[in-house]
């Protein structure tokens, strides 16, 4: 491996962006492909493949055997509002492997009784994310259902490009929310990326299914990145 | 600065770069193909250097004192190789892999 490429690959990894390690098996030449970084020909399908999948493995391309080692960030899911969908998504992120942690500035709500085994954090979202800033890799779920708290994280995790953002509230309330996201410079654009109603349409009724249909459409939205439309019904 | 995001005191390739800064001659192993129950996933990775230091892992344990003597041949030849592991190789391999998988590991000379 050559040591310049290695320390590319960490910085990446360091950063929390997405890299492949591609090796030629054959002369063991290798290089770091960033993620929408253009490569050309089978080999640049396989990786945009690879960065989609998160899946390591052997390809032939053009005549040689490469080898990808697929170097995703570990994607995290913050929510906004210790509520009682929180109680129920925390164990269940977990379990599918998304590290979660909880925002609300009501300590009456983020107590270590309702969230024993959670990171959760009794501040407002502008001061909680300042340490840990959303990025790419974070998936942002506002259920609070009060616009002084969901507002300002909601814009935050449009603006940093989050692969998934999610706002609880009905039609109107979500109406009334794009109003006032639109008059703090949210663009009709970024608007549209919002998932509300929250979660897939897969009918919840209660707290525990709105939490199993809040982490479906985060999954979803996760294995979906950075692609179209017409990429996402090729991988459904 | 070290990252939040990383467990860096335990991260093999973390661990090569800083073994690189110190001057000393490192391998790097990697798990390139899989089959049946293996152990550890493809990606995975087994660092070395040249005093036979290691960390990380390309099986439960199983292989992985034949992944380290390889290795310290691949740092003084400098030509990378490609090692199978499992039941139907046990006859050209000493070691094999209990849970009965096989595991292909390719190793290489940082630099």
């Amino acid at each position: 491996m050559d040591p310049y490429v290695l320390k590319t690959l960490n910085a990446e990894r360091r950063a929390r962006r997405a890299a492949i390690l591609v090796t030629d098996i054959g002369d063991g030449r290798d290089r770091v492909v960033r993620e929408g970084d253009a490569v050309a020909g089978d080999l640049g399908q396989a990786i945009a493949r690879a960065f989609r999948s998160g899946m390591s493995g052997l390809v032939e391309a053009e005549g040689r055997s490469f080898f990808l080692n697929v170097h995703l960030p570990q994607p995290r899911l913050v929510v906004i509002g210790a509520v009682h969908i929180s109680q129920a998504l925390a164990p269940m992120a977990k379990i599918a492997g998304f590290p979660l942690e909880i925002i609300d500035p009501r300590t009456a709500f983020t107590s270590d009784e309702r969230f024993p085994d959670v990171v959760h954090k009794a501040e407002w979202p502008e001061d909680a994310l300042k340490h840990c800033p959303l990025d790419r890799y974070a998936a942002l779920a506002a259920i609070t259902h009060d616009p002084k708290i969901d507002d300002w994280p909601l814009k935050a995790a449009l603006d940093a490009e989050c692969f998934y953002v999610g706002a609880l509230g009905s039609r109107k309330t979500h109406g009334r929310r794009v109003e006032r996201l639109l008059a703090m410079g949210v663009t009709p654009e970024q608007i549209d990326r919002i998932n509300a109603p929250i979660g897939l349409d897969i009918g919840a009724a209660n707290p525990a299914e709105i939490a199993v249909a809040i982490l479906a459409q985060v999954i979803s939205a996760f294995r979906a990145r950075g692609l179209g439309a017409k990429a996402k019904s090729e991988a459904a | 600065m070290p990252s939040k995001f990383l467990d860096e005191a335990r991260d093999p390739l973390i661990i090569a770069e800083g073994w690189m800064k110190d001057g000393k001659d490192v391998a790097i192993a990697t798990v390139v193909e899989t089959w049946g129950s293996a152990p550890r996933p493809v990606g995975s990775h087994l660092v070395i250097d040249a005093e036979g230091t290691f960390h990380g892992s390309v099986s439960g344990g199983c292989v992985e004192g034949a992944v380290i003597s390889e290795a310290l041949d691949v740092i003084g030849s400098g030509q990378p190789k490609m090692l199978e592991f499992g039941v139907a190789d046990e006859t050209a391999w000493q070691v094999g892999l209990s849970c009965g998988g096989k595991i292909r590991v390719y190793v290489e000379r940082l630099g």
